[in-house]
């Protein structure tokens, strides 16, 4: 038996009018504590070499990425290898602050639905209440929401583009929502 | 369907991204307490027809508790505040002023 790591749906993916990908494995770390301390901030410096997000936003760069989960919660996020290392980082620089760092990568799943932006932008919104509409949401926004039955947080990488992170648990009925929500036929032309 | 404004993350969301905590500004008796505030407390809601008073929670968003202040029969949200309140901010109190001239909720008007 092998001890590798999988991710939950092993990279499954379906085509439609926009692709959806399970993207694998990534590494991400729940940061909690106050975001407004030097000390936070240092960290996630330190950790991804992004600044503390602002209000529902993201920070994205090639060594890593943070996100705004809360007004005390951020979401780190960087290779699976390299979260381990990453933690020891945040823990060491945040010695004697009042935090919690843990390492959630494997009760998490990513997927990534890209295709046209108003593609992507129209399955999202048939899952999320979220306004999609271009100028609403758009790249470099962060929002946690509910999709369907579960909570889950959104992002676009790019207007071509939007990321999902949800619990692993529910990683099957997160893909089965989207591979309905892309289904060819089913374009609704709302952004289009 | 209501819509709600989070003062902890700004969204503005529509119910079912948010989980309902019951009415707002309870004092709260616990052991110690006499028989009857404790049953006070336990039980004694109001339900007004009108302006209420609740605690709701950003369940699947940023996650945090916060205060609203509505009414029951229009459904109309005049705002919401933060939870670390033990009444509503005099900006709510005004704006409910505005709107249902006269509205008294427990010991607040």
């Amino acid at each position: 038996m092998s001890n590798a790591a999988v991710s939950a749906l092993n990279g499954a993916t379906v085509q439609g009018f926009a692709r959806v990908e399970e993207t694998g494995l990534h590494g991400m770390i729940t940061l909690r504590g106050d975001l407004a301390s030097a000390k936070v901030k240092k960290a996630v410096k330190e950790a991804t070499g992004q600044d503390v997000p602002a209000l529902r936003t993201i920070n994205t760069g090639d060594s890593g990425a943070v996100a705004w989960m809360s007004p005390d919660e951020l979401l780190v996020m960087v290779d699976y290898d390299q979260v381990d290392d990453t933690l020891a980082t945040i823990e060491s620089t945040l010695a004697g602050e009042h935090f919690l760092a843990v390492n959630v990568s494997d009760a998490r799943a990513m997927f990534r639905v890209s295709g046209s932006g108003a593609g992507v932008r129209e399955a999202l919104a048939k899952l999320c209440p979220v306004d999609m509409a271009p100028g609403e949401f758009e790249p470099g926004m962060f929002r946690r929401t509910r999709m369907a039955q579960i909570p889950a947080a959104i992002w676009m990488p790019d207007a071509e583009c939007v990321h999902i992170v949800c619990f692993r648990s529910v990683a099957e009925y997160t893909f089965n929502l989207l591979r309905d929500a892309v289904a060819e036929g089913g374009e609704v032309g709302l952004f289009s | 369907m209501l819509i709600l404004d989070c003062p902890c993350c700004g969204v503005r969301g529509e119910e079912t991204e948010f989980h309902s905590g019951g009415e707002a500004h309870l004092k709260r008796f616990g052991p110690g307490s006499s028989d009857d505030d404790f049953h006070g407390y336990l039980f004694e809601k109001v339900n007004p027809k009108g302006v209420h008073f609740e605690r709701w929670r950003h369940v699947n968003g940023c996650g945090k508790w916060f205060h609203a202040a509505r009414c029951t029969m229009t459904l109309e949200v005049f705002g919401t505040y933060s939870a670390q309140t033990l009444e509503p901010p005099q900006e709510i109190k005004d704006k409910i002023t505005a709107k249902r001239p006269g509205w008294s909720w427990r010991e607040f008007s």
